[in-house]
């Protein structure tokens, strides 16, 4: 589903803050791969990321997605098939549109036709917003009309879930988006995110700061230091793998400690 | 209040909030919804009431606002080229669009610096032979601004739930979940400086055929009106759907007419008008913080507990 190859990135070059932050990162994820991704801070987690969703060109290499080549392709082109949840609960709705608003244009994803701009939302969809509301079991189908500003974070950031992935994304990208909630809230949104990956069978790489997440979740663990992957874990092998193992296996690696202010290495 | 004001002058700060208005409702989607300052206002102002009254001229007075939108349109577009597709900040963009309208309106009006359209037919003089009553006569200009202003803010309300106009918002709302949601956030910039500058350029295309007189000079000082109708207009009003934001607009407008307009009943020399505006604008852009800092003093005062040394630290922000 997606082929990185070889992908290379260094901001501001020629200049004293120049720096290289992603070098010569390759990964294929086949359809259904569900990629966790440890490393430490400033190891490029989440420039890799924005190099998928088109933020900035990259300096080298390729990015194909469902089979199409995408490295020149505009940011607001690809959106179409990428879902982006980022670690700011703030970052993904609009705070002074209301619920059915910002749902309104996550699906404008949906529509191909240009005739659509002019078209509001119809009681239809609004029943599907709704109806795909209470599945959230926050009671946000009943504050439809509320703006988006008035939701706490957690439940802003379970609303942009279920917008990124309203139509079905080739390639869902999860930047560490349970770290800011409080621990009952992150669960809470860590489980709908579990429910809806397996439902839909959605292609999926999730950055996480969490050690047994990053072994618990999915099919593939993936870490980074330094702009590179310095492993990659998948099948029986990763099943064996205790996070002492893994920790382990970055030192050897990448000839130093994990070094995340974040990290969290018990359950 | 009838000592004060009488009916004609009520009637035509009604008559000119009205015209106005539009040029409010355009910095609403420009400053409020999109977040951009776009000081070509003043210029684009003038650019409609000046292709307006060439039209008008030519005896067109109807075909003079479609006209006017058309060159506000195009110069909205410019204003957002430059700084979508050229890299020019916004504040900058707006600047050098305006700059180079001068020219453009000087030469809109053939080379001269005022036009009048005393001869000509203007929608208010055609909608004036249309019915006869006495009543008619006296109120037929309101009738028609109000006309306008009304079809407008529905039609803008209406355009601003459409997802073309949902987009919009979305842009000035949160950059970073337009460019996640598959919207061009630089197309819907586009659209909006488009749209806004229509609506400034009729506001001058209808204030020339009111007035029957164009001025290069016309457009001074329009962009800070506008604002202070807005900010009044989104302060009496407060949040809401889209209707009523726009209709808190029309009226801020309105209300700041009549501020002029008493302040000109209190005999304030008109060559102190524009001191006069600058006060007003600057209470009603200041008053939405002065209510939230009064709102902080009396919450402290009504705190006993509160440690008094501390103040300097609290109100900094
Ligand atoms: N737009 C940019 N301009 C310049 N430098 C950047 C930019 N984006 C990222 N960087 C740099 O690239 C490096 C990698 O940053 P990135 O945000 O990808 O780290 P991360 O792995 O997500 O870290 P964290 O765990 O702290 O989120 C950092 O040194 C950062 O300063
Ligand atoms: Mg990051």
């Amino acid at each position: 589903m997606l082929v990185i190859d070889s992908v290379s990135k260094t901001f501001n070059p020629g200049t004293v803050n120049e720096k290289k932050a992603l070098d010569n990162v390759s990964l294929s994820l086949a359809d259904g791969d569900f990629a966790t991704i440890v490393g430490s801070n400033g190891a490029g987690k989440s420039t890799l990321f924005n190099a998928i969703t088109g933020s900035f060109y990259v300096d080298e290499g390729r990015i194909i997605l469902g089979g199409d080549d995408i490295t020149y392709c505009k940011e607001h082109t690809r959106s179409k098939v990428i879902g982006h949840l980022f670690q700011d609960p703030l970052k993904g709705t609009a705070p002074h549109m209301t619920i059915e608003e910002n749902m309104a244009l996550a699906y404008l994803r949906a529509s191909t036709s240009r005739h659509a701009y002019f078209s509001r939302i119809s009681a239809k969809e609004k029943a599907k917003f709704r109806e795909q509301l209470s599945l959230l079991d926050m009671g946000l189908e009943d504050r439809m009309k509320q703006p988006v500003g008035l939701l706490s974070g957690g439940q802003r950031q379970a609303l942009t879930l279920l917008m990124a992935t309203m139509v079905t994304p080739r390639i869902l990208l999860l930047d560490e988006h349970t770290a800011a909630l409080d621990p009952a809230t992150a669960d809470k949104v860590l489980a709908l995110t579990e429910k809806i990956i397996a439902e839909r069978n959605i292609t999926c790489l999730m950055v996480t700061h969490n050690m047994h997440q990053a072994l618990s979740l999915g099919n593939r663990t993936l870490m980074m230091d330094g702009g590179r992957i310095v492993f990659h874990v998948s099948g029986d092998e990763r099943k064996k793998l205790s996070i002492d193992d893994l920790l382990d296996q970055f030192r050897i690696r990448a000839g130093k400690q994990l070094d995340n202010d974040r990290i969290l290495l018990s359950k | 209040m009838s000592a004060i004001f009488t009916l004609s002058i009520l009637q035509s700060a009604l008559e000119l909030g009205c015209i106005y208005s539009l040029v409010a409702l355009a910095l609403f989607i420009s400053f409020s919804i999109l977040n951009i300052a776009d000081l070509s206002t003043d210029g684009c102002f003038t650019l409609g009431c000046a292709v307006g009254a060439m039209v008008t001229l030519s005896g067109h007075p109807y075909l003079a606002l479609f006209a006017a939108m058309g060159a506000g349109i195009c110069s909205g577009f410019i204003t957002a080229f430059l700084q979508t597709r050229m890299g020019v900040p916004s504040i900058l963009a707006g600047i050098i669009v305006n700059t180079g309208l001068y020219t453009v309106n000087i030469a809109v009006m053939g080379f001269s610096s005022n036009v009048n359209l005393f001869a000509s037919d203007t929608i208010f003089s055609l909608a004036k032979d249309k019915v006869q009553a006495s009543w008619y006569d006296s109120w037929y200009k309101l009738l028609i601004v109000l006309a306008i202003v009304l079809v407008i803010g529905i039609l803008l309300s209406w355009f601003l739930n459409t997802r073309l106009g949902l987009s919009i918002r979305a842009t000035g709302d949160n950059e970073h979940m337009v460019r996640a949601s598959s919207i061009n956030p630089l197309f819907m910039i586009t659209v909006g400086l488009c749209v806004a500058n229509a609506l400034t350029a009729l506001s001058g295309a209808i204030l020339g055929q009111y007035q029957k007189s164009c001025d290069i000079n016309l457009g001074t000082g329009m962009v800070t009106i506008a604002l202070a109708s807005l900010i009044i207009g989104e302060t009496i009003i407060g949040k809401g759907g889209m209707f009523q934001r726009v209709i808190g607009v029309i009226l801020g407008s309105c209300l700041y007419r009549f501020i002029v307009a008493l302040a000109l009943r209190l005999n304030v020399p008109a060559e102190a008008l524009k001191l006069v505006s600058a006060i007003i604008v600057a209470i009603a852009i200041s008053f939405p913080y002065l209510k939230e800092k009064s709102r902080f003093y009396k919450m402290r005062s009504n705190n006993p507990g509160i440690n008094r040394k501390e103040e300097n630290t609290n109100v900094s922000h």
